[in-house]
């Protein structure tokens, strides 16, 4: 569904600072895929999603969705198809706005005209949803969401995605900063909803046993490359010792170092 | 005294609500309002002085407004430049335009001529004891334009720009241009704005390319006024009814200087720096009534 050909991302091209963030990558992220993303800071996850997302352009290469090539649509063009959710969890939702203008604001993707939808029947609905995450949401939908913890933020943040139906999500570490009973709730809710509808998904991670308790195909990364592509019964096989032992033998430098970085 | 003090709130008050759009709704800081506040004004006394309709004269400095606003949001859209400073490109350039607009003349009389005030002076007087005409009248234009604005922002579309100001990224994943919102954030601004300027003009009878000096500071010292008036709210039918009563509060404050300012020794000139230190002392109590409240909530986990 979403494919990348042969693309690389040189920031700073031509000065002291070149650095070469992703190396000819190619990629092909099926229909219903759940893909974890594995890789050491700087490894290029972030660019890589920054890329499919819109946030930057390729300096090589092209990315495709459906066939048709997105490779300079901007940003908020490939977000009407495209949901992502942040590591920091005040990015997806408005602080000074209640919790359904929120909802309301996310409920619909595009340009919003001169019409009021928020009414009796929309709050019932929005009310009805808000149940799934069982936390007590559905009795505080006037107060501003400057009164809610993270958690309770980044949650409503990926069910108003789940409403909106895109075709792709993508989780850039979106509980890395929540604690770690919130992140577990919120990761347990993510992998109901991508698994009730059936959503295509990216999610990167930093804990490596995540990475392959969830989804169905695994991407680990380093210094730009796609050095490792597990899907199906190859993935299912895969322990934290195995993935360190490949990653080792993959790349023989620097193993201590992100062996801990990788590992947490 | 006290009408005197309402109908300038209310007058200014108008350019409160635009001045309380960019800077408090949109989080961007507008300093078209200078240029666009006599930009208003000019284009209705010319208008006026042309023969035509004053409503439609009104409607005129609203569309002048608008597109100040437009030409604004331009600049800093598609040419990368800070906000702040698009805001001086354009009132600088308006500068020039105002005058261009009255004629080559910096000042512009419309004493003789009917406009809207005379209308509904000789309409409503009467009916009316003299002077409460002009207060009832601005009162109530300053009413609807404060409900149309709080309908607006309920909208779909006002809820979306209320969102930006707070989340720019939230809107860019909704799949909405922030461009396209900021323009007409800008532009519905400065457009109230430019009513406001038509509507000072016709009280004071002339349009002066000096009325918008400083318009900018009289508009947020008032929106911070009337944000001290209430606790925190997310209702936007407060959050303008606060920031016409803060405009009100400010022309009194600056009322009391004028004319009571001689017992300290203060001239006229001095309003502005008066001006600024009520900014500031301001700021320095919302900081601390900020750091007491903190203070409190840490007192009660305890």
């Amino acid at each position: 569904m979403i494919a990348l050909k042969n693309v690389s991302v040189i920031f700073n091209q031509g000065t002291v600072n070149e650095n070469q963030a992703l190396t000819n990558i190619n990629l092909n992220v099926r229909e219903g895929d759940f893909i974890t993303i594995i890789g050491s800071n700087g490894a290029g996850k972030s660019t890589l999603f920054n890329l499919i997302a819109g946030t930057i352009t390729p300096t090589l290469g092209s990315i495709h969705v459906k066939g048709r090539n997105v490779t300079h649509e901007p940003e908020f063009k490939r977000a009407q198809y495209i949901g992502r959710i942040f590591q920091n969890p005040l990015l997806g939702t408005a602080s000074n706005m209640s919790l359904e203008d929120n909802m309301m604001i996310t409920y619909r993707k595009g340009f919003k005209w001169l019409k009021r939808s928020l009414n009796t029947k929309m709050r019932e609905y929005f009310r009805s949803e808000l149940l799934q995450l069982k936390m007590g949401l559905e009795h505080r939908m006037k107060e501003n969401l400057l009164m809610f913890s993270g958690g309770q933020r980044q949650a409503l943040t990926l069910l108003m995605m789940v409403l909106s139906k895109p075709a792709l999500i993508m989780l850039d570490e979106h509980t890395a900063a929540l604690d770690p009973k919130n992140a577990e709730i919120v990761l347990e809710l993510t992998d109901k909803f991508i698994k009730e509808h059936k959503l295509t998904s990216m999610m990167i991670t930093h804990n490596m046993s995540h990475a392959i308790e969830y989804g169905n195909r695994l991407l680990m990364m380093d210094r730009g490359e796609i050095i490792f592509d597990a899907a199906g019964d190859a993935k299912k096989e895969l322990t934290v010792e195995k993935l360190i032992e490949k990653f080792h033998e993959l790349r023989h430098h620097g193993f201590e170092n992100d062996r801990a970085l990788l590992a947490e | 005294m006290i009408e005197g003090i309402l109908v300038e709130g209310l007058i200014y008050g108008i350019m409160v609500l635009g001045v309380f759009i960019t800077f408090r709704v949109l989080d961007f800081p507008d300093l078209t309002v200078d240029g666009s506040f006599p930009l208003g004004a000019a284009l209705m006394v010319q208008g006026i002085l042309l023969g035509m309709n004053s409503w439609l004269a009104l409607l005129l400095a609203f569309i002048g407004g608008v597109i100040a606003g437009v030409i604004t949001a331009l600049i800093h859209n598609h040419l990368k430049v800070p906000n702040l400073l698009a805001g001086i490109l354009t009132m600088t350039m308006l500068y020039s335009i105002n005058i261009r607009i009255l004629g080559n003349r910096a000042n512009v009389p419309v004493l003789e001529q009917d406009t809207i005030l005379s209308d509904i002076s000789s309409r409503l007087s009467g009916i009316l004891p003299d002077e409460y005409i002009m207060l009832v009248f601005f009162l109530v234009m300053a009413l609807i334009i404060k409900l149309l604005l709080d309908l607006f922002f309920r909208t779909d579309l006002g809820m979306a720009i209320g969102a930006m100001g707070n989340n720019e990224q939230m809107i860019i994943s909704q799949g909405i241009n922030p461009k396209t919102l900021k323009t007409i954030g800008l532009g519905l601004s400065n457009g109230l704005v430019a009513v406001s300027g038509a509507f000072a003009a016709q009280y004071l009878g002339f349009a002066d390319v000096g009325l918008g000096q400083g318009i900018i500071i009289t508009g947020l010292a008032s929106v911070m006024i009337g944000e001290f008036l209430v606790m925190k709210s997310n209702r936007i039918g407060v959050l303008t009814l606060c920031a016409l009563a803060g405009s009100i509060l400010f022309q009194a404050v600056m009322y009391l200087g004028r004319y009571y300012g001689y017992i300290i020794q203060m001239t006229p000139n001095d309003l502005n720096l008066i001006k600024g230190l009520l900014i500031i002392i301001l700021l320095v109590l919302t900081q601390s009534r900020k750091l007491n409240i903190a203070a409190f909530k840490a007192m009660v986990q305890k």
